[in-house]
Order: C-alpha cells, then structure tokens, then sequence
C-alpha cells in the first residue's frame, strides 16, 4: 500500500514541496519513547536528534525529489556504536539509513518508511595508510579532498572525482566515478577491502580483517557486491582504498568541434589508439553557451571537448600531440593547452562551472541530472538522438559527458513548480535511458538506482538476473530494514 | 654583524665622480645579482591544520602525541615561492632550515621534495623544544643567512600554532636587512624586489634591496604537491644536522607558558513564545 502511494507521488505532478506528499514524514517521531532512549544510550546524548528541521536535511539530497525524513537522526562515533544502533533497529525491524555528505543524485537517503538515520560523519578518521603499498582505509566522515590533503606529503592521491566533496565511503556504496575514471577507474576498482555492518548488528569485513592485498582469488568477491549497494545490503563503517601516485606532470588542453559527431568521434580514436588519456569531457554547444554566460568567457558555441593529461613531461607532450593531430582530422579547431596550474584552472573553469552554468540559464530552476552509459562505438549516435529529442521538448538540457567511458548526462532544466515540466522531464529522462538499454548500455553510469530507476534496473537486468539481486538482498537484509524502498522494491 | 658584501654600496662610495665607471661597475653588479640568489627558506613542523587540537587535560599545552603534523601552511607557500624563482632562473641554490626534534627532518624532506636542493636540520629537543620562540628561532635563522651567504631569507607570515607572526621581522633587524612582510606578489627588477604586501587597508607595494627578508602570505601562490619521483630524488639530497649552540645561540626560555584552556563552550539558546518574554528577558539579563 505504502509502495503505491509511493509511486503516486513520484509521477504524478508535485508541486511546492508539501509535507502531505511525503507518506513517511510527520512533524513527530513515530518511534516508541524506550526505542529512542535505547538509540541515545548506543550512541550517547549529545549523537542523536528528532528536530524536525534536522530530519528534513537529513532526508534529502542533492537530486530533486522531494525529501522524506527519518524518524531519528544518530551521529555513531565508531563501528561498535553503529553495531549497537543496528542491534536495536533489527529486533524492533525499525528501517535504517546510512548518511555520508548527503551529495547523492538519485535520492538514496530519503526515508520512505521513516527509521533511523545514521550520519556517519563523526567517524572522521583515516587509519592505516601505507605509502609503501599504495593503500589507505579511512572512516566514512573521510571526505576525498580531506584524504587528498592528509596525503599531500606522501606523493600520493585517491584520483576518483566524482565533482562533489563526497564521503568516500559513500562513493564506495554509489560506486562512484567521475571525470578521471577513464584512467584511473572507478570505486569498483578501487576498493580493496571495507568494514560493514550488517542489518542484524553483525560486522563483517568484505575481504577478510585487516587485508590488503592487490589481487585475490580468495571465494566470492563480497568486496564489490557491497560497492554499489546504495545502503541496502549494510552500512559501511570503513574503506581500504588503492592509491596511485600524484602526476609529475599534468597538462589541459581544449578544443572545438563542428559537430556532436566529430567530437565523439575524435574520443573514439583517442580511446582506440591506446592513449592513456586523464580526463576527456564533452560539452555540447547548449552547455558551452551557458558557460560562456556564466563565467564571462568567450569559448565558441560548438561541441568541445575538454582533455587533461597526466605523466612525465615528456609522455604528456607525446600525448597531447598525438591527440591533436586526431582533432584536427576531425576539423577541430581553437585547440588550447596550458600546463601551469593556474592557466590550466582557468582553461577548465568552464567545465567545473558546468552544472551551475547550466541552472543560471533559467534562474530559480531545478536540475534533473541524467545518467546513461553506453559502449562507447555507440555514443556518437545516442548523444544525437538525445539531443533531437530534447529539442523538441520545451526543456533545455544542456549535456556535459565523461565520453572516454561512453557515459554523458544531460542536465535538463526544471521549473520546479510547474507539474507540466517535470513531467516531461521523466519523460524525457526514461526515453533516454531506454535508448540507452537499447545499444548495450546501461541506465545508469555513475549516480546509482536510487528511487527513481528501479523499474529501469529490472528492464536492464532481465528477470533471470534480477531475481539473483532479489535473492542476495533477501539473504542479507531479510527483514528489509537496510534503506528500504531503494534499488531493490521488496 | 657585517652584512653580505653589497656591490652596489660599495660602488657608489668608491667612484661617484667617475659615471662609466659607476655605470659599468653597476652593470656587473646587476649581472652578478641576477641568477645569483641564494635563498634559505624556513619550514616548521606542526599539527596539520586539518586536524582538530584538544587541549591536554593538566592545561599545559595541546596533545601533539600521535597527531598528524606537517610543513605549516605558510611554510609551503614560501618554499614554493623559492622553487619558483629557481625555475625562473633568478635563484641559484635553495637551503631548506628546520628546527626542532628529529621528526623536523620530515618536513625538511619535503620542502628537498618541493625542489630545495639541501636542508639544514637544527636539533632541538624536549623542554627545550616546547619553549621555544620566535626569537630563538631568528637568532638562528640570521646567523645561517649570515654563514651561508644567503641573500634571501623567504619564511611563512607566521606558523599555524603560535600564530606569533615575529620570526621573519626579528631576523630581518638582526641581520639589519629589509622586509617585506605578508606578501602576496613578489617580481625581481633589476637588484631590488618589488612586493606587492597585504595590509588592512588593502595592497601595499614596496621596493626592498637585496639582501632582504620576505614572509609569504596566503595568496602569494599555490604550493606544489610533492610527486613521488621528486621524494625518491629527495632522499639522495643532503641534510646537515646542528645544535642551536653552533650558532651561539642560547635556547632558555624568555617566555613561560601560564595554562592552555579550550575557548567556553556555547551555550545554548532560549525560546521565547512572545515579544514580551522577549523584552523581559532583556531586561533581565541587564542588556537592556
């Protein structure tokens, strides 16, 4: 019953953000007096609230569904106290939310059935680092530009750039990726290990305590079942991360394209000829447009790619040639480069500024953030289509793409109170990513399932697959207290 | 305290009447000052500023056992400020100087890393260490510059835990040389610097002669990170160890510590449901 209304209020029109739509949210806790007095005993006084204007921010994230408060917000400050909390949830089968930044697009803390909130930011510690082995484990307050600095010194960074200053545990449990992915990959390849507790209070560690190794072939890949599991399977409590070594040398480079084609084009024959390319991001002309106006700059209103990259001075100058001279067989033109960091800064400004350059076109709007990936051979034709189809909605929807990996994401602009709009943008938003489904692709590159694509991941899965996910999350949160609603609808 | 042989001085005094000599004299001179800088560079170690300090619980000082230390903030930004003169070819050698205990040699590895190309370690341990101010540290800093024939001394504005701002102004008196303090622009023109210096009011530009004293302020530049290849070449680089009493300097303490207490901690709010509890509590309180 609660599903439905669920479902009601996702697609059908919403308005001004109204309490009433929300089915979990009331003003009070719903959770017994002893219920709350046991949570404030495992985690301490001072860690826990029920403050209506603290539920709120805790049930909401940066995507633009509305938000769906717990009943209780805790603040654990270790593994025990989150074990403790866990135990308690379990035996009342009260439903659990872990909290990272609260940086998510696709709803994955919202609190449909209300329960606990578990933020995890208290536990800010990084433990463990070992320069020598290139690997570091770090608490899930650990945010990836507070570990980045922690490791200044050392010659080393965590690569994976999502854009926000997200959680790394919780990139680990969206399986986060982001511009540099292309080279460095993304949070699948580089979790090594992670802490986890389970529904029941249980911790667990993925691949065996305190291990660290490169490669294993020791049973199931547990590692990577919990990466990716958006917070249903368990709440992640520590990551052992693999770091790389900072680049002696980086290099930006941009260039403009007479058409969607030639640019994706051009990617192609970079990832085809074996160039170990840092960062390649496309922006199409409606996107550029917008960053022109946002940031004062002058680039030219056409497909551009944006390029980084990294290594020795020399392999990087290799590099960059090699990558002009496939721009230029695809009549790029205007292509800049610059090495010094501050020049580089200004070179990419404008795709750092994208998402908020996009928003000011029309301000007072909301984003709705797409994600599709597919294989890249195909993207050329899947960024066209989308393009078409969007220009023949009332909607803009700029695009900015990490087309080394065949994922891109149109930003497509809201007015949130007009029902009409966003209406058409899930419209818009589900041709996309079954178009994607269509070439191989998947409906979701990087921002996870969350809320809003769990029929997509039954379409995408298939029945055969998806009952195998059904089953494994059965298996390890039977109760279905583990961020119910999300990923897998039980 | 003689300073650094000046050519220019010397010049002018010996031959004002005859102008091609000055002239020429003084070419030579701007010449030999060009990518002739020989820069020392202080780096400190201390509590990283990401970490949050908690004060011990005798009030004697912070917890510094265990805790994450690294190069201060401002440190950074003058060792990068060195690197980049070297790559413009204005320095010639960069001498990284640290005084404190053994870990100090840490961060001395750091600023070879960044790109100094020798460190000087001062070893300064215990009581002797925690007493230590800035006053000590300039007598130090300005006998080094003194006996490495350094004629520029870059230090940071002030260091993140004594926040004394005072070692770069004491040892440019000491050794009787100018400063440039809080310095966001630093250009060499011909034997002088100009630096553009952050001051309340807004920017101030200063010519100062070398030799001289600068301290880096905040946007002076943004510091490199240290690339794993430049810490492997760091480690072949040398590090001279000292005492503070090579230098004839005398480490008892002219400061005591009294106690270290955390800021009061904030107090929560009251509610009131109308202007009138308002006003009463007001006035009450004495406010009004």
């Amino acid at each position: 019953m609660n599903f439905l209304r669920l479902v009601g209020a996702l697609y059908r029109p919403t308005g001004v953000i109204s309490r009433t739509y929300c089915p979990g949210a009331t003003e009070s806790c719903r959770l017994s007096d002893s219920l709350v007095e046991a949570l404030s005993a495992a985690v301490g006084l001072k860690n826990i609230s029920t403050s209506y204007a603290v539920r709120e921010q805790h049930g909401k994230d940066e995507s633009y569904h509305e938000p769906q408060p717990a009943d209780v917000v805790v603040w654990p400050e270790s593994t025990n106290a989150v074990s403790k909390v866990a135990t308690i949830c379990y035996d009342n089968n009260v439903p659990m939310i872990p909290f990272g930044t609260g940086t998510g697009l696709e709803s994955g803390v919202s609190a449909p059935r209300g329960g606990v909130c578990l933020n995890l930011t208290k536990m800010d510690q990084v433990l463990d680092l070992h320069p020598e082995d290139f690997d570091v484990s770090v608490q899930p307050g650990v945010t990836r530009n507070a570990l980045n600095s922690y490791l200044r010194d050392t010659g080393l960074w965590f690569p994976v750039d999502p854009g926000a200053d997200a959680s790394l545990c919780g990139m680990a449990a969206t399986s986060a990726s982001g511009t540099n992915a292309v080279r460095y990959g993304t949070m699948r390849e580089n979790v090594m290990n992670m802490e986890v507790v389970l529904p029941d209070g249980t911790i667990i560690n993925t691949a065996g305590k305190d291990r660290r190794t490169k490669k294993t072939a020791a049973g199931y890949n547990l590692t990577n079942i919990y990466v990716g599991s958006e917070g249903t399977l368990g709440i992640i409590t520590k990551t052992t991360l693999r770091l790389y070594g900072i680049p002696e040398t980086i290099m930006a480079a941009v260039c403009s394209f007479p058409s969607v084609q030639a640019a994706v084009d051009t990617t192609v024959m970079t990832m085809q000829s074996g160039i170990p390319i840092a960062r390649i991001e496309f922006l199409d002309d409606v996107m550029m447009d917008a960053c022109n106006k946002f940031g004062g700059l002058d680039y030219p209103v056409a497909p551009t790619l944006f390029l980084e990259f990294h290594g020795s001075e020399k392999n990087v100058a290799d590099q960059a040639e090699a990558v002009a001279e496939i721009a230029q067989m695809n009549e790029g033109s205007d292509f800049q480069m610059a090495s010094d960091p501050a020049q580089r800064k200004k070179l990419w400004s404008a795709r750092h500024n994208a998402w908020y350059a996009g928003l000011a076109l029309k301000p007072g709007s909301k984003g709705c953030a797409t994600d599709v990936c597919v294989p890249i051979s195909r993207l050329p034709e899947v960024i066209v289509e989308t393009k078409e189809d969007i220009s023949k909605s009332s909607l803009i929807g700029p695009i900015v793409g990490h087309v080394g990996d065949g994922n891109f994401h149109s930003l497509l602009i809201i007015d949130p109170d007009d029902p009409a709009q966003i209406e058409e943008a899930h419209v818009l938003h589900e041709r996309m990513a079954r178009r994607a489904l269509a070439v191989g692709g998947t409906c979701t590159g990087e921002h996870g399932i969350g809320l809003g694509k769990r029929h997509l991941l039954r379409e995408e899965m298939g029945e055969g697959t998806f009952n195998v996910m059904k089953a494994l999350k059965h298996a390890l949160d039977p109760k279905n207290i583990m961020n119910p609603e999300k990923v897998i609808p039980v | 305290m003689w300073p650094i042989f000046d050519y220019g001085r010397f010049v002018s005094i010996i031959s004002s009447s005859d102008v091609y000599g000055v002239v020429w004299m003084r070419s030579l001179a701007q010449l030999h000052k060009m990518a002739n800088l020989r820069v020392l560079v202080g780096v400190k170690r201390v509590i990283d500023y990401a970490v949050k300090i908690r004060v011990k619980p005798d009030n004697s000082g912070v917890v510094t056992d265990g805790v994450k230390h690294s190069m201060n903030p401002f440190c950074e930004i003058a060792m990068e400020e060195a690197v980049r003169l070297k790559e413009k070819k204005l320095a010639k050698e960069i001498i990284a100087v640290s005084c404190g205990p053994a870990q100090a040699q840490e961060t001395i590895r750091t600023a070879l890393a960044m790109g100094a190309d020798r460190g000087i370690h001062v070893e300064v341990t215990g009581k002797e260490y925690e007493n230590m101010t800035p006053l000590h540290v300039s007598k130090i800093m300005a006998k080094l510059a003194q006996d490495q024939e350094a004629n520029l001394v870059i230090l940071g504005k002030q260091s993140i835990d004594g926040d004394n701002n005072q070692t770069g102004q004491m040892t440019a008196a000491l050794l009787d040389w100018p400063q440039a303090t809080f310095a966001s622009e630093v250009t060499k023109e011909n034997d002088h610097l100009k630096v553009v210096r952050e001051i309340d009011g807004g920017l101030e530009t200063v010519k100062v002669t070398l030799p001289a004293v600068i301290t880096a302020d905040l946007r002076l530049n943004e510091p490199r990170y240290a690339t794993l290849p430049n810490i492997m070449k760091a480690k072949k680089k040398k590090i001279a160890k000292h005492k503070a009493a090579d230098f004839g300097v005398d480490l008892t303490p002219t400061l005591e510590v009294v106690g270290v207490e955390d800021p009061p901690v904030r107090q929560a709010g009251q509610k009131v449901e109308s202007t009138e509890e308002l006003v009463a509590k007001l006035k009450d309180s004495g406010v009004v």
